[in-house]
């Protein structure tokens, strides 16, 4: 936003960027910079090694004496004595156009694609503004991504931030680029983009979503900022919010929906506490600092809708839990910010089953506002309701009939462990370019509810039980 | 007076050169002004935590001394508010200064152009002391808000006079010992002070909430103090706000802690909207929001839930019953932590300061039913709901070690219930209330003398459900003799069609406490009779056939018009249907 420039106390004040040789120290990522006398928190410096190379940094820390800056980069090549500091008197910041659209940037935001610099009048604070909660507009919109388990039990909606929880070797990349080619609005034709920020992925990943992005033709709406796990971790800090400002231009000064992609939280979480031991603050949980709670809010709220304002911000974040533990920092502080979560599970993609995600630990904060009548169908939240606790009251089934036998099981507990398995089968199982509609998807539903007699389906209400049975409950229990 | 920065390291500046600087007072930082608090002293050094984003501050940049300690204002226009942390109107910034958040802001908390209708209720010559009421505004539909004397100032009125006023106009004239004051619609006060009382009263009124596993098994007091601990995504937003709704208090004050942003948009969609069950009016009338999202700046968000007991307190005061719900007391104590990780001081458990014990102990306090200080000894409460979010649901962590130590009601929310969508997923077995036994009376007296037992039938069948539950895992339920089978059948019942509650049916989210009577009523009835139908021999398969079970399950649907008439019927139609299956299964 062109106003928040206005808001930059050094904006007011324009100083002289002064080259400074008085490095103290280089600790990891920092550079302890001696007779500093004011530089900004938060001030971009420009490092100008002997070697003739520049790179950029930040101010972290500042007091009379002395600057604490963090390199956005290596620190091999940087000397005590040969190298200049330039404090430029001004915070990060990206330069924004419709030019942005088909680009493709380095994690600070410069050309990776051969392309020309963005040349452009504004230019855009990368740490945003935190967005008035008044301002906001309840996200009601439903978006369907054709995957049964995220329409019917996850619903995910326009302005909504939601997470795919996933671990290694699990297909996250192919669900998130599904999810990206099938999305939409039922009956609209407003302009979207794609907003594509990776942080320490490799490769082959990033060429796995760019050509997927090619295939469907949305490369020239994708912006993309590529940090690969071969470039400096550093950069990783800013990448996302790099992103993230782009999308915030494109949403509310270009009336586009966006969709942003964030890959991988877990790498940038990570270069968060290099930051930070490096620093020597006092550590939160697992040596990641206390303020990581924050930090990732920062990321993560900048996900929305405003009021008066066509267009929308919509966050799927993708991270891969250590060791699938949720209650790792990093996928834990982010259940705690996220509207919701979607958890892809190792069992389901043993079993064969695409896409793995495992409804009963998932959520979707905002479903409710994005379903009922006027919006998919009336009976969606009694479907959906009913479709969790039958698969956990069958999931429960299976392991006791691991135990005891399935013959020691009641006529219903079979029918259960049944539907537990058609659940699997029929309805979570679906092709990678299999799109169901809504209306498909709860069809399918109600083929799997209908073993049921009305006095099981208890989430559904009546009316609708009568209304949408597809067949007869199964005789004899 | 004038300092300047000398140290800035993200919410933490270090100014020099402030003279008289006192502990808590507040400062502004820089050409723009940020707000922020001094938090330590050291020499001619003053540690301020800045309530805004400090991007762009320089060492040398101005530090001004207000001289005063964070206050909010406290006087009509509260009601239907949106405020930040620190008592920054939302709605206000969003006109002047855009959708997003800007720095060194500042607004009048109360508009300062409204004016109000007072209608004086002293006269000049009339002795007052703190909490005399001098007067009346009609705040919202809901609330007459009552113009006190503020705590710590006595006298005699000078002259006073109804008429229409803006909270800067005198209404009238105090002459103090000290000489003469005037008199205004509104006040400031110390947020960290507690606003004095006369006396704390035992909680012996129930906060009711419509909620069935909270009034009927873990009832808290008006003036009482609970916790919902629980991982994330087990239902504590929803939780709370359904306490927002549907609690029968007079005033909420709810503080959004760190949380998502769009959830206070929910609010603010929502409430409008919503209609109080007893008066009518639309929910928001009786509401002050706090939202402090959480990626506002993390020092304000320390502040926010301050900023709203006081809030709570000034509504007590009138004799109102306050209802504080707090989502989340985790990002507060977080706050701390950050803050004081900044201060590099020694910490205590992972990282969290010494004094978060303290801290989270003083502010409970701060809950209570009370005789207010005022001439005719008014009463009033501030009930405090606190949400906690622990690591991965591990209660044994410190801020939720810290929160059971001092509040008495503990809803243990459950993910695994989460995951198979029962909600409210509060876990029967290690929730606990102890206020029990201090509102007994109330429900003997005001409800049926017969509540109390069955409440305690239920949680005893609870009980014995998880007990068989473990034979079940070895044995299978074949296994089982019917009379243990028919137990197993009226708990799943007492889970199924009790205690799960949809928040977003329209019926469902809202059951009176006579409805709940009615419906555990009729499930251990059920039960009773299944029980002695098993003992003669029918089948518990063929109990859970009965046509009337359906019906059962749909209790929860009852609108509450038809209470006494469908309940009625539905008694007689179980005692039928089980003496018809008795007689042709038994024979």
């Amino acid at each position: 936003m062109a106003s928040k420039a206005a808001n930059t106390p050094s904006a007011k004040v324009p100083q002289v960027p002064v080259d400074y040789r008085t490095i103290d120290r280089v600790s990891g990522p920092l550079l302890f910079v001696r007779d500093v006398e004011n530089s900004a928190y938060g001030e971009i410096v420009e490092i100008a090694l002997p070697s003739g190379d520049r790179r950029q940094g930040q101010v972290l820390d500042s007091r009379k004496g002395l600057a604490i800056v963090q390199v956005f980069g290596p620190t091999m090549g940087i000397s005590v004595e040969k190298t200049s500091v330039k404090f430029l008197g001004e915070v990060a910041t990206l330069a924004v156009s419709d030019e942005l659209l088909g680009r493709v940037f380095n994690g600070l935001g410069e050309p990776r694609d051969g392309g020309p610099k963005i040349v452009s009048e504004t230019r855009s604070e990368v740490v945003g503004n935190a967005m008035n909660p008044y301002s906001r507009e309840e996200p009601s919109e439903f978006i369907q991504t054709g995957i049964s388990t995220i329409d019917v039990n996850n619903t995910l909606v326009r302005g909504q931030k939601l997470p795919l929880f996933s671990g290694a070797g699990l297909p996250h990349n192919q669900v998130a680029a599904q999810i990206v080619r099938q999305a939409k609005l039922r009956n609209s034709t407003e302009g979207f983009a794609v907003v594509f920020g990776a942080m320490g992925i490799t490769s082959e990943e990033a060429n796995f979503f760019l050509k997927e992005f090619e295939t469907t033709g949305a490369l020239e709406r994708t912006v993309a900022f590529l940090n690969l796990s071969s470039d400096p971790s550093m950069e990783r800090v800013v990448t996302p919010r790099m992103a993230l400002t782009a999308a915030e231009y494109l949403a509310y000064e270009k009336d586009l929906h966006v969709l942003v992609v964030l890959t991988d939280m877990t790498s940038y979480c990570e270069a968060l506490r290099e930051v930070s031991a490096a620093r020597e603050e006092v550590p939160g949980r697992r040596g990641y600092p206390g303020y990581l709670y924050t930090d990732l809010a920062t990321i993560y709220e900048r996900a929305g809708k405003i009021h008066g304002r066509k267009g929308s911000i919509t966050q799927l974040p993708i991270l891969t839990m250590p060791a699938d533990d949720v209650t790792h920092p990093i996928p834990d502080l982010t259940g705690y910010i996220t509207e919701g979560q979607m958890y892809l599970s190792r069992d389901l993609q043993r079993k064969g089953i695409y896409p793995p995600i495992d409804i009963l630990p998932s959520l979707s904060r905002l479903m409710n506002q994005g379903i009922g009548k006027e919006r998919t169908r009336e009976d969606h939240r009694g479907v959906s309701d009913q479709l969790f606790a039958a698969y956990a009251t069958g999931k429960d089934q299976r392991a006791l009939s691991a135990i005891v036998g399935e013959e020691a099981l009641s006529a219903m507990d079979r029918l259960y462990l049944k539907a537990a398995d058609r659940f699997e089968k029929e309805f979570v199982n679906q092709g990678a370019d299999e799109d169901r509609t809504i209306d498909e998807s709860l069809r399918l539903a109600w083929e799997i509810l209908s073993d049921f007699p009305d006095s099981e389906l208890k989430r559904i209400r009546p009316e609708f039980v009568a209304k949408y049975r597809a067949h007869p409950p199964v005789a004899g229990v | 007076m004038g300092g300047e920065v000398a140290r800035v390291s993200g919410p933490v500046v270090i100014a020099e050169g402030l003279v008289d600087a006192k502990m808590y007072d507040v400062v502004r930082v820089g050409s723009l002004g940020l707000v922020g608090e001094i938090i330590r002293l050291v020499g001619g050094m003053a540690t301020v935590q800045v309530y805004e984003d400090t991007t762009g501050i320089r060492p040398g940049d101005p530090v001004e001394n207000t001289g005063q300690a964070l206050s909010v204002e406290l006087g009509p226009g509260l009601l239907t508010s949106i405020y930040d942390g620190v008592q920054r109107p939302l709605d206000v910034i969003q006109k002047s200064v855009g959708d997003f958040i800007t720095r060194g802001f500042v607004a009048a908390p109360l508009d300062e152009k409204k004016k109000w209708p007072f209608t004086a209720t002293v006269k000049a010559g009339a002795p007052v002391s703190p909490g005399t009421v001098l007067g009346t505004v009609p705040e919202t539909s809901l609330i007459l808000h009552k113009i006190l004397v503020p705590p710590g100032v006595s006298g005699t009125i000078k002259e006073i006079a109804s008429g229409s006023y803006t909270v800067r106009d005198p209404i009238g004239q105090l002459q103090t010992a000290a000489g003469t004051i005037p008199l205004y619609l509104s006040h400031k006060w110390v947020v960290r002070i507690p606003r004095p009382v006369s006396q704390k009263l035992p909680p012996d009124l129930p906060l009711i909430t419509g909620q069935r596993v909270i009034d009927s098994f873990f009832p808290v007091a008006k003036g009482g103090t609970a916790c919902i601990p629980g991982p994330f995504g087990s239902g504590k937003t929803v939780s709370q706000q359904q306490l927002a709704k549907w609690s029968d208090a007079d005033v909420v004050v709810y503080v959004g802690c760190g949380e998502r942003g769009n959830e206070m948009t929910e609010v603010l969609a929502t409430f409008p909207h919503l209609v109080d069950p007893k008066s009518k009016r639309p929910l928001m009338e009786r509401t002050v929001l706090i939202a402090n999202t959480s990626n506002m700046p993390v020092a304000a968000r320390e502040a926010s839930v301050y900023t709203g007991i006081t809030i709570a307190e000034y509504y007590r005061d009138m004799g109102y019953d306050v209802a504080l719900m707090a989502d989340s007391t985790s990002r507060w104590a977080e706050a701390m932590r950050e803050i004081s990780g900044r201060l590099e001081e020694m910490p205590g458990e992972e990282g969290y300061p010494a004094y978060l014990g303290r801290r989270v102990a003083e502010f409970y306090e701060r809950a209570g039913r009370v005789v207010t200080l005022s001439p005719e000894g008014r009463k009033g409460s501030v009930t405090v709901v606190g949400a906690v979010s622990p690591p991965g649901g591990d209660t044994s962590e410190p801020v939720s070690q810290n929160t059971l130590r001092v509040a008495r009601v503990f809803w243990a929310l459950d993910a695994s219930l989460a995951a198979r969508r029962h909600f409210p997923s509060i876990n029967w077995l290690q929730s606990y209330s102890l206020y029990v036994g201090d509102l007994a009376p109330w429900y003997r007296e005001r409800l049926s003398g017969e509540f109390v037992t069955l409440r305690q039938k239920a949680l005893e069948l609870l009980q014995k459900e998880s007990e068989l539950q473990e034979i079940v895992q070895l044995v299978g339920v074949d296994a089982l003799p019917e009379r243990e089978k028919a137990t197993l059948d009226v708990a799943r019942m007492l889970r199924e069609d009790y205690l799960q509650q949809s928040a977003y049916d329209e019926v469902d989210t809202y059951t009176s406490i006579q409805k709940q009577l009615r419906m555990l009523r009729a499930i251990l009835a059920f039960g009773d009779r299944e029980q002695e139908a098993v003992e003669r021999g029918v089948t518990v398969q063929a109990m859970q056939k009965l046509p009337v079970r359906t019906k059962l399950s749909r209790m929860k649907w009852i609108p509450e018009a038809e209470l006494q008439s469908q309940f009625d019927a539905l008694e007689t139609e179980v005692a039928e249907a089980v003496a018809a299956a008795t007689a042709t299964g038994g024979s």
